[in-house]
């Protein structure tokens, strides 16, 4: 499917399917993941959960617990300063203190001999409470008389403009066109709320730490991550500590999803191991992992979307209320990019979106992949179906009519440099046989119908800063250092991919080293699909400055000028046009023992282009002045539905990305892949439920993600490659765009077997047998 | 009371209300077993007892006196398991990995039991396992190419 992409480079191992450079610790079960650290000396932490959603502490008596067998030290929020952290609105201590905000939320902290004994000693805390009403829905929150969850809030520091008020954690108002007269000019126009429930992480490694304070009192610590850098600032300013006191390091990672980006209980166990001057290991539990962590926001939208007869679409509004839980975490950026999503990709000239994030006494919600994507894909890839099925046209011919294209600029304003979008609609509708398949009966098994719908997306990959250390070792083999922590996704062997092809060497000669704070530079994270975009823009720039520094060594000692020498295969400098060649080694050699020092290429970047054209649109709260550069996708989905139970089973998907440039074809695979059965979990039956203040399934018992006997094997992944201009190679994101569409394809094909518009996530069996029994009925 | 891990005996000091997995991993330093749910659901701390694949998450020490614990890391001249833990590394059906040793043995046990699978085979066999990151499609290609490695 790879198309407008020269193959010119050496080894070309870019855009090679090369296996994961860790897959061998892996699959001999040798790589180490935070619970598989056991430091000499250390002790075990444990916690204990507010029973409470909404309270205030009075007091602590921690006297039975310190004389519990093998207990070491005990933690509460007297024991933490005054510091609050959080990426956009600081409003979270290190550990609750004066109140609590949410059932499950950490009270206080154990250290015991064993974990068995931290756990049997947490339970022995007492704590005072006055207990306050407890705020449970965002409506509830914005109401006048609420519970205020942060009387404090107008004093926290803030990164952008929030408009906090009372409950109102921000608001985001965006603008473009003229969407109050634009209604007129429609011929057909559809309307309906949508709302979409909280979905778990669940990956599968809980969250875990593991600290320790040396005899300087300096700390070291490990924790499960997507960014050493993220947890050392966020540890440092809960517990009020300058950054050169923590040195924060990665172990492998077993998977993150985005609920390992933000701080967990790092800032808990550095504040344990202060306290206890031991080794602290924390590893939460399944059902603690549940309730303590975050979670993605559920979603009230509604959305309006008007089209011309001939489908040309006219405008569209969003209104969104989200929940984000007793902390913000990162819903500001959440909201704000489900605004900017909003439209789709699509060049609607009138558009309006607006949302507000409110507090409730609940789990915080914060970034899962998707980052609020999924949700108004959803609300808007419906509509997209809705119109076309009022106005008689094919689905996949009215988004073609309408969707962007190179040049266009997205909704605020932002030029669009590459957009593979129609060619993915166009191999979806391919792969899929589209027009056989929408011609064919929909029941060929009684008691059964089969539906077929798709959905398109696109998604960012950027944000904020990254950057790269290439260096030749004495014996010209490559260290490459980023400080960008690979959750499992693969990160680590994309981006010596991209070193060992701009150096022209074997990819067995690049050595990446593991993220740590005092070593690495600077990564914001592994998050907002951005490492092979960000990082791996910095590691080319960092690899082309090595390789200036190599050659003109090559020079000087061939005594020619820089422009007469290149890089040849295999670390290797060649005079050109002749045979004349020296390795790396004797360059390395040369710069470390005789002349200029060891061979550094450095560089870094933070993402530079504008969201707001404000000669276009218009912007209140905007959380991300520049965001990231755009990729696409089409997805169909086919599905059968059980007239007696209402279960739905995807039989097969389609799922085709512009991604750039694959890097690495089989991780793009894989991304597509996963992404869509995550998806597909969260369409049908992933729902975290809440008995009042209480989340009632914290565990995999109660809540279910999809196993592979509910996934189709048939889920082909299509890989396009539109390059982007300064992508690495032309790479660009690849990690969430996949969920996306899923939900809203299912929602088409599920309302093409059975007449019913679900509006609502998960679709459960439920949920569908009553929409069939409810379209049965309309029809008799 | 003692159990017998990975062909060795192995005096314990446990009470006997710890479970299998947290004799492996917190007495004996066997750490290829994960703790991902502990209640028996997500398949990662599958280990073989009496060669039977089992959640030793869910089964308590005690209970294995006089049987033959087996984990991943017994099996590394196995030729079967040598067979899946290429083609895993090969099939991209190992993303982060935590998964992995589980699957592995859920897998062992299937080829050993089956040495010609079919997709619906493989899926039963693994239906026990859960995986977040792949999607499960490459992990089937994995356990089948596997199958095929070993009748070649």
């Amino acid at each position: 499917m790879s198309n407008t992409v020269s193959n010119t480079h050496g080894l070309g191992v870019v855009g090679k399917s090369v296996p994961k450079l860790e897959n061998r610790e892996k699959v001999l079960g040798k790589a180490e993941y935070i619970a598989d650290i056991y430091p000499p000396h250390m002790v075990h932490g444990a916690l204990l959960a507010s029973p409470h959603a909404h309270a205030l502490i009075l007091g602590y008596d921690i006297t039975e617990a310190l004389a519990a067998p093998g207990v070491v030290a005990v933690l509460t929020g007297d024991d933490v300063g005054e510091g609050r952290m959080g990426a956009f609105i600081k409003d979270e201590h290190a550990i609750a203190k004066h109140r609590v905000r949410y059932i499950g939320e950490p009270v206080a902290a154990v250290a015991a001999e064993t974990e068995q004994q931290a756990r049997k000693a947490a339970d022995l805390i007492r704590i005072e409470y006055q207990t306050l009403t407890p705020v449970l829905t965002p409506e509830q929150g914005l109401a006048a008389d609420a519970p205020i969850i942060h009387p404090d809030l107008e004093s926290y520091f803030k990164v952008f403009d929030a408009g906090s008020e009372a409950n109102l954690a921000s608001r985001t108002v965006f603008d473009e066109g003229d969407i109050a007269n634009a209604w007129e000019h429609c011929d057909v126009i559809v309307e309906g709320e949508f709302t979409t429930q909280a979905q778990a992480h669940v990956s599968i490694e809980p969250c875990g730490a593991v600290a320790h304070m040396d005899g300087n009192g300096r700390i070291k610590l490990w924790s499960a991550n997507q960014s050493v850098f993220r947890v050392q600032a966020n540890v440092c300013e809960s517990l009020e500590l300058p950054m050169s006191r923590l040195q924060s390091l990665t172990p492998r990672i077993g998977a993150g999803f985005g609920n390992k980006m933000e701080p967990h209980i790092q800032p808990i166990t550095v504040a344990l191991a202060m306290k206890c001057g031991r080794p602290v290991k924390l590893i939460l539990s399944r059902e603690e992992d549940f309730e303590m962590v975050r979670a993605r926001h559920p979603y009230r939208i509604r959305m309006k979307t008007g089209a011309k007869k001939d489908g040309t679409l006219v405008a569209r509004s969003c209104e969104v209320l989200l929940d984000c839980g007793a902390y913000v975490d990162d819903s500001p950026g959440v909201l704000g990019f489900s605004l900017l999503m909003a439209r789709g990709p699509y060049n609607i000239p009138n558009m309006h979106s607006e949302g507000k994030l409110v507090y409730t006494n609940k789990i915080r919600f914060g970034a899962f992949r998707g980052f609020g994507n999924p949700q108004v894909t959803f609300a808007g890839e419906q509509q997209i179906d809705e119109i076309a099925r009022q106005l008689e046209i094919d689905p996949i011919d009215l988004r073609r009519k309408n969707v962007l294209s190179e040049g266009d600029p997205w909704f605020l304003g932002q030029k669009v440099e590459s957009a593979g979008l129609a060619q993915c609609i166009d191999a979806v509708e391919k792969a899929s046989e589209w027009r056989d398949q929408i011609r064919s009966t929909k029941t060929q098994i009684p008691g059964r119908r089969t539906g077929i719908g798709m959905a398109i997306t696109a998604h960012i990959s950027g944000l904020l800063s990254s950057a790269a250390i290439v260096r030749i070792l004495e014996d010209g083999c490559v260290a490459l250092n980023t400080g960008a922590v690979d959750i499992g996704q693969g990160s680590d062997t994309v981006l010596a991919q991209i070193c060992a092809e701009t150096l022209k060497v074997d990819l067995k000669s690049v050595s990446v080293a593991s993220p740590d704070t005092d070593g690495s530079p600077y990564n914001w994270g592994t998050t907002a699909s951005r490492v092979t975009y960000m990082t791996g823009r910095a590691v080319k720039s960092a690899a082309e400055k090595a390789a200036i520094k190599i050659k003109q060594h090559a020079a000087e000692m061939f005594d020619c000028n820089i422009e007469d020498v290149e890089l040849r295969d295999g670390g290797m400098v060649g005079i050109i046009g002749t045979d004349n060649v020296l390795p790396f080694l004797a360059i390395s050699a040369r710069a470390h023992w005789a002349v200029g020092g060891p061979i550094i290429g450095e560089h870094s970047l933070a993402f530079e282009r504008d969201t707001l054209d404000p000669k276009r649109a218009v912007a209140l709260g905007l959380p991300f002045p520049r965001i990231g550069v755009l990729s696409f996708g089409a997805l169909v989905v086919e599905v059968e539905v059980d007239e007696v139970t209402g279960q739905t089973r995807i039989l097969k998907a389609w799922s085709a990305l512009d991604v750039g440039r694959a890097i690495n074809p089989q991780l793009v695979e894989v991304q597509i892949e996963g992404a869509f059965v995550q998806g597909l979990g969260y369409a049908l039956f992933e729902e975290m439920v809440w008995d009042g203040g209480r989340l009632s399934n914290p565990t995999l018992m109660d809540y279910k993600v999809p196993t592979i006997a509910d996934v189709p094997y048939d889920i082909e992944s299509i890989i396009i490659e539109s390059p982007e201009p300064d992508g690495p190679y032309g790479a660009k994101g690849a990690g969430e765009i996949g969920i996306n569409a899923v939900p809203a394809a299912i929602a088409n094909a599920v309302f093409d077997a059975t007449s019913y518009r679900h509006r609502h996530l998960p679709m459960t069996s439920e949920r569908v047998f009553n929409g069939l029994y409810n379209s049965q009925r309309k029809h008799q | 009371m003692s159990i017998n891990v990975n062909s060795r005996s192995q005096a314990l000091e446990t009470d006997g209300h710890d479970t299998l997995l947290t004799v492996l991993r917190d007495e004996l330093g066997i750490t290829s077993p994960k703790r991902g749910c502990n209640q028996g659901v997500c398949g990662s701390c599958t280990v073989m007892i009496d060669g039977t694949p089992q959640r030793s998450c869910i089964t308590l020490s005690a209970s294995c006196e006089n049987k033959q614990v087996h984990t991943l890391d017994f099996y590394k001249d196995d030729p079967t398991m040598q067979a899946l833990q290429n083609q895993f590394y090969n099939c991209g059906a190992v993303q982060c990995g935590f998964c992995t040793a589980g699957l592995l043995i859920s897998a062992y046990a299937l080829l050993k039991d089956n040495p010609a699978p079919n997709l619906e085979d493989v899926q039963n066999a693994l239906s026990g396992n859960i995986c977040r990151c792949t999607g499960y499609r490459k992990i089937v290609d994995g356990v089948i190419a596997a199958s095929k490695e070993l009748s070649s």
